[in-house]
């Protein structure tokens, strides 16, 4: 008996057919299972060793190796600030600061509402548009410390249902590492990668 | 300087739909994978030899030598390697966004060359937005037949499965992928035996390609290998992407012929240094690169043959420049923090040098150096890469811990004065913000606890030294 819903056990089904072996899809069941109950729980674990056919002991060693499995509790919106090399040259550092600082939570924690994470990473691929933020994996280039700010109160005050690349990098943003023609309306629902597999905005539309 | 544009093109042309499989095959787009069913093997791995082409990942490997290993057992796969996580690289991300059906046509090229049935495309996770970029490509051509059973209405079959990562550098070594995709710890594999093209996905030949060497193959198709041999005048064939960013006026991805100077590449084509300040050093190839100063290297040629023989490497192609202020010790302490976060800890060299090495330079870039400290530092480096030569000596299985002593050997050739003065200084001399962001610590990610390897050192003690016990 499986603990997810209907649909996510058809999307692991789906999944799990474009893989040559069922234990390849442990990574995108993964992401389900954060998806399904907001971060990993060990019944979670549970649940993807069952349909990739390996121990939890096997899915919790890979789980534990990647930083984007989130396996304690985790805002609605993760706010992650690259403070690697370039970022770093341009301002990073005072971006995250500025994050911690207006949010009131320090990088690496999540506040008690369960609506605010930050945490700073390495390099986001961004380097063009340095300093780079993202929110639940969605880019937004060329921020300011005051942008920074700004981006935080947004949150806290619209609580979007959507968080949009196009539309953060509008609101908050500046130069951006290339042009990125056309904006799309694709975005991320909570602390995981908003990709087809996922129970995005982004998927339902293309389908 | 006239720059020829290959890969970048459609999306130079047509900025905002270039994406799209319309723009794609109104530009010409999907003719040279309909070819390539015609072809023999033999006739498409020798185009690419003459081509020249070379992988554009980091290793600079020929790739028409690369499909020719292959061995002969099947099923063989294709993995393209998307996971661009080397500080200072965007240009696979403009790739992917921007080009993506280039990026498949380019994979059903090297799938009918090599006789392969399912292809992967592996993007790190933090690309959402470029996966599904990708993604949606890769169901336009399945909707159109190029991709699934009897692609463009032949007998072969080629399915092909897009892979999101999970957040680990590591995973952009080819083997690490491989177990990654496997569903595994993204650990690389001792070279040899396990060489993907013999033993590699589910241990059967796999040719792993990074997403702008995949994104050549039309090109060299379209034009014959012996014309785009012709494209740069250098020895290094073809195009090439770098990444410019940090302190240039105009940073960004350019796509260039090889053979152009530092010098041309900073001041003409990046603008210059902001507000004129004078240059201090730039990274010529990814966070693994030995530096390079102005002062020896800004008029060398940009080529593969030139950097190695100052003893550095193009890599990744990211460049990223460091004006007059930038503190030396500031940025070794943030390149070496990559590493010390990244290393997967299977090596003992790596998983604990690189750690030492980060919480050496942070005390003093704190303002706790000692005076023996550059020398720690090397002796440090030393144990995991013997005699600091370059390219590095193996003392790993994969060359991440070789690669976070590139930073240090810059401090010891270059900026010896730097660090001393931060020692007698006691902090830093120069205008830099404010404390320093110690290693990341994500909500929810319990790694250290769990594999016993530190991601959050605990402040650097001045007088513990490596090797002694806490």
């Amino acid at each position: 008996m499986s603990s997810w819903s209907e649909s996510t056990q058809e999307r692991a089904t789906e999944i799990i057919a474009r893989y040559p072996e069922k234990r390849s899809a442990v990574m995108p069941l993964l992401y389900l299972a954060m998806a399904e109950e907001g971060h990993l729980t060990d019944a979670g674990m549970e649940e993807v060793a069952r349909w990739c056919e390996i121990t939890p002991a096997q899915v919790r060693a890979v789980a534990s190796f990647y930083t984007m499995f989130k396996r304690e509790r985790t805002g609605r919106y993760l706010v992650s600030c690259c403070t690697s090399i370039t970022c770093m040259l341009l301002g990073g550092d005072e971006v995250l600061h500025a994050v911690e600082d207006e949010s009131g939570v320090p990088h690496g924690e999540t506040d008690d509402e369960g609506m605010l994470s930050v945490e700073h990473v390495e390099c986001i691929g961004a380097c063009g548009g340095a300093p780079a933020v993202q929110v639940n994996y969605e880019l937004i280039e060329g921020v300011s410390p005051t942008q920074a700010r700004e981006l935080v109160r947004w949150l806290k005050r619209a609580r979007p249902e959507v968080v949009n690349s196009d539309e953060m990098q509008e609101l908050f943003g500046a130069r951006r590492s290339f042009d990125w023609g056309i904006s799309e309306e694709h975005g991320a629902i909570g602390p995981y990668p908003a990709f087809q597999p996922l129970g995005t905005v982004g998927s339902e539309v293309s389908e | 300087m006239t720059t020829p544009l290959l890969i970048t093109r459609r999306m130079t042309d047509h900025p905002g739909d270039s994406q799209t499989i319309v723009r794609y095959e109104s530009t010409g787009g999907y003719a040279q994978g309909k070819r390539a069913l015609g072809l023999t093997r033999d006739e498409l791995v020798e185009e690419i030899k003459t081509s020249g082409l070379l992988g554009r990942g980091g290793a600079a490997f020929p790739a028409g030598l690369k499909w020719s290993f292959l061995a002969p057992e099947r099923p063989a796969y294709l993995v393209v390697n998307a996971d661009e996580s080397e500080p200072g690289t965007f240009k696979d991300r403009q790739l992917l966004e921007r080009d993506p059906h280039q990026i498949i046509e380019g994979m059903i090229i090297t799938s009918i060359a090599n006789e392969v049935h399912h292809a992967f495309v592996y993007i790190r996770g933090e690309y959402a937005k470029p996966a599904r970029r990708v993604q949606t490509a890769v169901d336009e051509a399945y909707a159109k037949g190029y991709l699934g059973g009897g692609i463009f209405g032949s007998d072969y079959d080629l399915e092909v499965t897009v892979h999101l990562g999970g957040g680990a550098y590591i995973c952009g070594e080819e083997t690490a992928l491989i177990n990654s995709l496997e569903g595994k710890r993204g650990e690389p594999r001792l070279k040899p035996p396990y060489f993907p093209a013999a033993k590699g996905l589910y241990m059967m030949p796999t040719i792993v390609n990074n997403v702008e060497t995949i994104s050549n193959l039309p090109h060299i198709l379209a034009l014959g290998g012996g014309e785009y041999s012709k494209v740069s005048d250098s020895a290094d064939t073809g195009t090439f992407m770098t990444s410019l960013s940090g302190h240039v006026n105009r940073p960004g991805n350019y796509e260039l012929a090889h053979g152009i100077t530092w010098r041309e590449l900073i001041y003409e084509i990046g603008g210059g240094i902001p507000d004129d300040k004078q240059l201090k050093a730039w990274i010529p190839g990814g966070a693994s690169a030995p530096w390079f100063i102005p002062e020896k290297h800004l008029d060398l040629e940009i080529s593969k043959d030139a950097t190695a023989a100052a003893g550095s490497m193009l890599g990744s192609g990211a460049v990223i420049v460091m004006d007059e202020d930038t503190c030396m010790v500031r940025a070794a302490e943030r390149l070496v923090r990559f590493f010390a976060h990244e290393s997967c800890g299977q090596c003992t060299p790596c998983r604990e040098g690189t750690t030492w090495l980060e919480m050496i330079l942070r005390r003093i870039e704190e303002g706790q150096g000692r005076a023996i400290d550059l020398d720690l530092l090397v002796d440090v480096s030393d144990g995991i890469s013997i005699g600091l030569a370059w390219p590095p000596k193996m003392t790993t299985i994969c060359p991440l811990g070789p690669s976070a002593v590139s930073p240090i050997m810059a401090l010891r050739d270059y900026f010896r004065d730097e660090v001393d003065s931060h020692v007698v200084n006691g902090g830093c001399p120069l205008k830099s913000g404010g404390a320093t962001p110690q290693t990341p610590r994500s909500p929810g990610d319990e790694t250290a606890s769990e594999d016993g390897r530190s991601s959050d050192p605990a402040s650097p003690d001045p007088d513990r030294m490596p090797g002694e016990s806490e």
